[in-house]
C-alpha cells in the first residue's frame, strides 16, 4: 500500500473547546466536532507525517487497537474527512501549513 | 443559529469561554451614514502587532467566531495582513462587516483565497437617491453593489444589511428584492441606537409606531403574523431565572483603542487589553460580572411586564438609558408595535409624575454657578 499522507485544509475555521475540536467547512459553513480520534488526526495532520505513522505513533499509543485496524479506520476516517473539505489527502508530503488551537 | 452551534454556545457559557468576538479595527470611515453611532476620528488605533497579539490571545481563550467590524475595514492599510493572520495561523471563523465599496475584483479574488465566513454589507436603499443620501457618498450604491457581484462571483457569502429609518422605512421590499436578484441574503434591523458617547440626538431617525407595525406584519419578514404578534406566554420560574442575552456570557466586543465592552451595543468599559490579558478582563472584570450576574427575575420594571418572557430588551440600550438593569424604550415600544399592548415601562411613564421640590441646594451646584 502507498503512503497516505494528510493535510488540515487551510480554508477550515477550527478551535479546540475545552478539549472538544470544532470545525467550519469551508464548503458551507457546516459546523462539525471531531470525536478523540479525528481529533487526534487532525492535530498530527501536518501533511509531512505518514498516515502509518500517525496511527503507530498517536493513535495505537492512546487507544488499545491493533495497527492494522487502527490503519484501516483512520484511513476511512481522513477519506470522509477529505469528503468534507476538512482533511486533504495526498500519496505525496504537503508543503508546511500553519497550525491550530 | 444550527442544533450544532447551540449545543457548542451552552458548552461555552457553562465554560465561560468567549465563543464569538467582534473587533472595530478602526473607527475611521470613507462613509458618512447619518444613524452611525462612532466618533470617526483615529484616538490612536492598536498597531498591527498589538491586534495580532489580540488575536493570539483570543484564540487562546477560545474564540472562534471572529467579527472584523468599524469603522470601514478596509481603510487599514494592514487588513490583509491581519486578516490572514486570524484565518491562516490562528484559524478563526471570520466574517466581516463593511461597506464594501473598496472592494474591486482583487478584494474580492483575495478575500476568496484567504476564506471568510460570509460578508456584511450594509445597504439601505435599493434607489441610489436614498441610500447615497444616507451615506453622503454620492455613488456609494453602485459601488457597494460591484463589490457584492465580485465577491458573490468568486462563490463568497454575503448578506445586505438593511437598517430601517425615516429615510428608508418604505424601501425594504425593494432591498429585499434586490438581494434576491444578486442571489445573496438580507437581514433587516429597525433599531438606531445613540452614539457610543451616550448622545441620543441621532433617535430621531428611528422609524415611528406605523413603519414598525407595517415590518412586524410583514408575512414576508416574520413568517406567521398571529404567532410573531402573539404576547408571550406568562413567565415561568425558568423565563425569569434565564439570561437577557449573550453580551458578557458568550460575546464580548473590542473597540479599535483595546478597550473591551460586553457588547458593540453595550459601551461599559471592563477593561482594555493594552493593560491586561484579554482572558483576565473576560474572567475577572468586576463590571463583566456584574453584567454577567443579571438575570430575567432582577430587572426593574421589566420582570413585571406582559412582554418579559417575548421582549427582544437590550441590556446595551438599557445602560445606554442609565440603567443595565432597566427598560430599554426602543424595545418597549417594538414589543408595543407587535403586539398592541404597551409595556410596564410605558405604562409607568405616562402616569402621573411626582412634582419634585428641591429643598436645598446641592453642594456641586454651589460650587459650579460660583
Amino acid at each position: 500500500m502507498n503512503k497516505l499522507f494528510v493535510a488540515r485544509n487551510p480554508r477550515v475555521a477550527a478551535r479546540s473547546l475545552d478539549g472538544e475540536m470544532m470545525i467550519m467547512s469551508a464548503r458551507d459553513s457546516t459546523l462539525f466536532t471531531l470525536n478523540k480520534t479525528a481529533t487526534i488526526l487532525w492535530q498530527s495532520a501536518d501533511g509531512t507525517t505518514p498516515l502509518d505513522e500517525i496511527v503507530q505513533n498517536r493513535i495505537c499509543t492512546e487507544f488499545e487497537v491493533e495497527r492494522e485496524v487502527a490503519l484501516q479506520d483512520a484511513e476511512a476516517l481522513a477519506r470522509e474527512l477529505a469528503s468534507h473539505e476538512i482533511l486533504q489527502i495526498s500519496e505525496h508530503p504537503f508543503p508546511p501549513a500553519g497550525g491550530s488551537r | 443559529m444550527s442544533g450544532l452551534l447551540e449545543e457548542m454556545t451552552q458548552k461555552a457559557l457553562a465554560r465561560n469561554i468567549p465563543l464569538s468576538v467582534q473587533v472595530d479595527l478602526t473607527y475611521r470611515c470613507n462613509e458618512r451614514c447619518v444613524h452611525c453611532y462612532l466618533d470617526h476620528d483615529d484616538h490612536g488605533e492598536m498597531t498591527t502587532a498589538e491586534i495580532k497579539h489580540l488575536l493570539d490571545e483570543m484564540a487562546e481563550a477560545g474564540v472562534f467566531i471572529l467579527t472584523f467590524s468599524g469603522g470601514e475595514i478596509f481603510l487599514r492599510k494592514d487588513f490583509f495582513e491581519i486578516l490572514e493572520y486570524a484565518r491562516r495561523r490562528l484559524l478563526f471563523c471570520v466574517k466581516l462587516k463593511t461597506n464594501a465599496i473598496l472592494i474591486r475584483e482583487a478584494e474580492a479574488a483575495r478575500i476568496r483565497d484567504i476564506g471568510v465566513e460570509s460578508i456584511q454589507i450594509s445597504i439601505y436603499s435599493h434607489r441610489p437617491e436614498i441610500h447615497d443620501a444616507i451615506t453622503l457618498v454620492p455613488g456609494s450604491l453602485k459601488r457597494s453593489l460591484d463589490a457584492v457581484r465580485f465577491l458573490k462571483a468568486h462563490g463568497l457569502r454575503v448578506v445586505l444589511a438593511n437598517v430601517l429609518m425615516a429615510q428608508n422605512a418604505g424601501d425594504y421590499r425593494g432591498v429585499r428584492a434586490l438581494a434576491a436578484e444578486l442571489g445573496v441574503e438580507c437581514s433587516l434591523d429597525p433599531t438606531i441606537t445613540p452614539m457610543m458617547d451616550g448622545n441620543r440626538s441621532i433617535l430621531s431617525l428611528n422609524v415611528d409606531q406605523d413603519a414598525l407595525r407595517q415590518v412586524f406584519r410583514d408575512q414576508s419578514l416574520v413568517g406567521s403574523v398571529d404567532e410573531f404578534c402573539a404576547i408571550a406566554a406568562p413567565a415561568d420560574d425558568n423565563t425569569l431565572a434565564s439570561l437577557p442575552c449573550s453580551a458578557g456570557h458568550t460575546n464580548c466586543y473590542v473597540s479599535p483603542y483595546g478597550e473591551i465592552f460586553p457588547c458593540v451595543q453595550f459601551p461599559l468599559p471592563t477593561g482594555n487589553v493594552r493593560k491586561q490579558r484579554f482572558i483576565d478582563i473576560w474572567r475577572h472584570s468586576e463590571r463583566m460580572n456584574d453584567v454577567r450576574s443579571i438575570r430575567l427575575k432582577d430587572l426593574t420594571t421589566c420582570t413585571s411586564c406582559s412582554h418579559v418572557s417575548g421582549c427582544s430588551r437590550c441590556p446595551g440600550l438599557a445602560y445606554m438609558e442609565g440603567n443595565m438593569r432597566g427598560p430599554s424604550t426602543q424595545d418597549c415600544e417594538k414589543s408595543f408595535a407587535r403586539t398592541g399592548v404597551p409595556s410596564a415601562n410605558m405604562l409607568a411613564k405616562k402616569r402621573p409624575g411626582i412634582n419634585l421640590v428641591q429643598i436645598q441646594v446641592l453642594p456641586a451646584m454651589t460650587s459650579a454657578t460660583v
